[in-house]
């Protein structure tokens, strides 16, 4: 996002604070958030799909709510208003197409409004089925879910990706033979899969809360973290949405401290970072080895303050909004140890894949009775890890990346074991403990950071001439 | 979080220091700001001005301010300054090397000739191009280089660069509007410092908010400089490019002027005595830069792009004339390069068309010190 979007969104974020205080509360997030995400929703070349991507968001959403609310939820009419505002704003959008508002709404690039009414009509029929239909069965849980990991990995995997460019092209009437890797963006799709999941999951297991789907729609696009995370969990961010827990004035004070700090993380660190931080192009270029160490700690550098700005961004966008988004990262470069790391970096992300993958994982292993602790230790950290650098994009160099992790993480924890006793002994000064810290702490930040050559450059075989570079060997 | 934090104190606050930040750093950013580099400290200072439009490839990027572009470049770097003999070479992109990578350039290829002075002092060159086409802006170069103190100035001319409309309206002069000024009274020179392209600075153009772009550039151009450091890149180098034109229209023009007018009346000869002016004792020596001389379509009425015959005559004529007159040190290469050995202008050399014309001027800056010493 650029500055002056991030100032258009603070700016109404301020008037919104204001006027969620005075009521409509609900109605105003939700609006609001799905005016951004059609506003924040990146141009592309297929014909009608900056409309579409949104559009399907909204509809994903609609019917992630249908088939894990209760029977008794779904049936209250409130539902059925909220999904009648939606409908309305879709075809609001719709309808830039036939008013002439040059730039003002120019993004939005809609297809036919009678395109637009058979998508609706086919969508609000399903919904409405799913609102009548008494019980959800597992199986169209696990369908759905199925689905959007389905979405995700094409979206995610350069060759898929180009495919399906090349279909909706076909589709839309243009030259398929155009159609290039990754040209299909979808605006915060990762992290609204990750909400989606998430409350298929906790519905499967009895968790999810009762919410409407106004407050449903809410949480999966409430525009601060729509983009970048954090991903919150539904039953702590319902507890925001339902009530006001402070003042405008703490609200704005709390929220303007963590936007400044943010902004200046964002545009002033990161993007200055960014001019020295390794990439695909300078990574050959370097003429020395000093210059590949400057690279690649500046790239860590960025990588830190552009992510963990955005979350302070978030956060602070939502205390506006008397929203109490959860941290995403704390220190992470100072701990001594890659758990302690991973247990502060994008700590909402690594939660999410601790609850719904490695601990499962491990629950089923054991129960099984056929692995050693270790092999279930072995087997789940490493996929856990590899699941999260496929997460980052479906390539071999974000394979290598959590490859890279999970063994980390695996060996940190052998050693843990193994030097437990010792290193107790050790700590007993002072000295030592504070040395045995900064040791950590340099190994771990070393660790982390060579493991940024893979999740930067697209090529493994780039990675590892870029490696030998670093010490002295290319 | 404080529950008793006084939302309008706290504004009050933000205000005072705001203002404290806008109008009490003018002192410190009105002058010298730009001297602040990583250049020649952290960084090597770079081989040329830093100039392109293309940061992201080029790891280089324009700015306007001069004491920046000077302290970035390898020329502030004094320390062997008292050891060598310095020679500036002043003009447009042709000294300055476009498409050309540092070594290749007339600096680097005249640096690679390992030239010493009779007392076995080595000559060392400096890029002091800068890819602007107007003698105002090599005026302004010509000045701030005095503080660095040169052993001889070679300055490259081209026609192009003598129309008194070019004079002010290179953006780098009409942005130094108080450096230009001053040379214009101080030395007297023939300019309007009322012109309109100056647009005069207010004080809030010297607060930290009327500073934030040329703040911004400095800041970008340390960040720039460490990967120029890291990549020894300073130019963006197209795997293809468009060839100087070859073949012309049947068009005898240049500028308004057209074949049988006096163009002498209208080009900024002047600036060269105001150059010698302002270089004082330090020599200057004038060269007129090869161009490109086609034999393509029409090239009996043009020599290139940029020169009809006729136009181009006329001023290698006054050029001859003027030096006779005032005695500057004039060589005229007009004709040294041959016309494969132009890139992508009528001004731009091959890294072997460089190579001729190094020779070129090594043998004329010999010739010289053999006739009077220059240090």
């Amino acid at each position: 996002m650029s500055f002056q979007e991030i100032a258009i969104l603070i700016l109404i974020s301020l008037l919104l604070g204001l006027l969620i205080r005075r009521g409509h509360r609900e109605n105003l997030l939700l609006v609001s958030s799905m005016v951004f995400i059609y506003w924040l929703q990146p141009g592309m070349s297929l014909r009608y799909l900056s409309f579409w991507l949104p559009t399907a968001t909204l509809c994903l959403t609609m019917i992630s709510w249908a088939i894990t609310a209760q029977p008794e939820i779904r049936k209250k009419s409130k539902n059925i208003w909220t999904s009648v505002l939606i409908i309305i704003f879709v075809i609001g959008a719709g309808l830039v197409r036939y008013l002439d508002l040059g730039e003002l709404l120019g993004f939005l690039h809609p297809p036919r409004l009678g395109q637009i009414f058979l998508f609706l009509i086919a969508v609000m029929g399903f919904f409405l089925i799913l609102l009548n239909t008494k019980r959800i069965s597992s199986g169209a849980l696990w369908g759905f879910f199925s689905g959007l990991i389905f979405i995700f990995i094409i979206i995610k995997t350069p060759y898929l990706s180009q495919q399906a460019s090349a279909v909706w092209r076909t589709l839309a009437g243009q030259s398929a033979a155009l159609a290039r890797t990754e040209e299909i963006r979808w605006l915060g799709f990762s992290y609204l899969a990750f909400r989606i999941l998430h409350t298929i999951r906790d519905r499967q297991s009895g968790r999810l809360p009762d919410i409407t789907l106004r407050e449903y729609m809410i949480y999966i696009i409430f525009f601060p973290s729509f983009i970048a995370g954090p991903i919150d969990r539904v039953q702590n961010f319902i507890k925001d949405i339902c009530q006001t827990t402070s003042t405008y004035q703490e609200d704005v004070i709390k929220g303007g401290e963590r936007l400044i700090v943010g902004l200046f993380k964002k545009f002033v660190i990161a993007d200055s970072l960014s001019i020295i931080a390794l990439n695909n192009q300078n990574a050959i270029q370097a003429n020395s080895t000093l210059g590949s160490w400057i690279l690649l700690y500046s790239f860590s550098l960025q990588i830190f303050f552009d992510f963990s700005g955005y979350t302070d961004i978030a956060i602070g966008l939502g205390n506006l909004l008397n929203i109490h988004l959860p941290e995403n990262f704390k220190q992470p470069y100072l701990k001594p140890n890659l758990t302690q790391f991973w247990n502060n970096w994008h700590i909402t992300l690594t939660n999410w894949f601790r609850t719904y993958f490695f601990y499962p994982l491990s629950r089923t292993m054991r129960k099984s009775r056929r692995y050693s602790a270790f092999m279930i230790l072995m087997i789940s950290q490493i996929s856990t890890m590899i699941l999260v650098g496929l997460w980052h994009g479906v390539t071999e160099s974000f394979v290598i990346w959590g490859l890279w992790h999970g063994l980390g993480l695996l060996v940190q924890n052998r050693w843990s074991s193994f030097a437990k006793s010792k290193i107790v002994q050790l700590e007993e000064s002072f000295f030592l403990k504070g040395a045995i810290n900064v040791i950590g702490i340099f190994f771990t930040f070393h660790y982390v950071t060579l493991g940024w050559i893979w999740f930067v450059l697209p090529e493994p075989s780039q990675g590892w001439i870029f490696i030998k570079s670093l010490f002295g060997a290319a | 979080m404080e529950e008793n934090v006084n939302i309008k104190r706290l504004l009050a606050k933000t205000l005072i220091l705001l203002a404290l930040l806008t109008f009490g750093l003018i002192p410190l950013i009105k002058d010298d700001l730009g001297k602040v580099s990583l250049y020649n400290l952290f960084v090597p200072g770079r081989y040329r001005f830093p100039y392109g439009e293309n940061p992201d490839q080029s790891f280089n990027m324009s700015l306007f301010n001069l004491e920046a572009n000077f302290a970035s470049h390898e020329v502030s770097d004094q320390r062997n300054s008292s050891n060598e003999f310095r020679v500036f070479l002043i003009g447009d992109s042709s000294v300055w090397g476009t498409l050309l990578k540092p070594e290749e350039t007339l600096a680097g290829q005249l640096n690679n000739l390992g030239m010493h002075m009779p007392d076995g002092t080595p000559i060392r060159f400096f890029n002091l191009g800068y890819p602007t086409l107007s003698l105002a802006k090599d005026l302004l170069f010509l000045e701030e280089s005095l503080e660095f103190q040169p052993d001889l100035i070679i300055w490259l001319l081209t026609l192009e660069s003598f129309p008194d409309d070019k004079q002010l309206t290179s953006p780098i002069v009409s942005h130094n509007y108080h450096k230009f000024s001053s040379l214009i009274n101080h030395y007297d020179i023939d300019l309007n410092s009322d012109d309109e392209v100056f647009s005069e600075t207010t004080y809030w153009d010297q607060t930290l908010i009327g500073q934030q772009r040329n703040l911004a550039d400095i800041f970008r151009l340390q960040f720039y400089g460490v990967m120029w450091g890291i990549t020894g890149i300073d130019q963006h180098y197209p795997q293809d490019y468009e060839a100087a034109k070859r073949n012309f229209e049947e068009d005898t023009t240049f500028h308004d002027w057209d074949k049988g007018d006096i163009i002498s009346d209208d080009l900024a000869y002047h600036l060269l005595n105001s150059g010698y002016k302002i270089a004082g004792k330090t020599p200057i020596l004038l060269v007129n830069e090869p161009i490109l001389i086609s034999s393509g379509m029409n090239s009996d009425l043009r020599y290139n792009y940029y020169y009809p015959i006729w136009a181009y005559d006329q001023y290698r004529q006054n050029m001859q004339e003027l030096s006779k007159e005032n005695g500057w040190y004039y060589q005229d290469l007009w004709n040294l390069i041959a016309e494969e050995e132009f890139t992508n202008t009528a001004i731009h050399f091959t890294p072997k068309g460089v190579g001729i014309l190094s020779e070129r001027i090594s043998e004329m800056i010999m010739e010289q010190i053999g006739k009077q010493p220059l240090n």
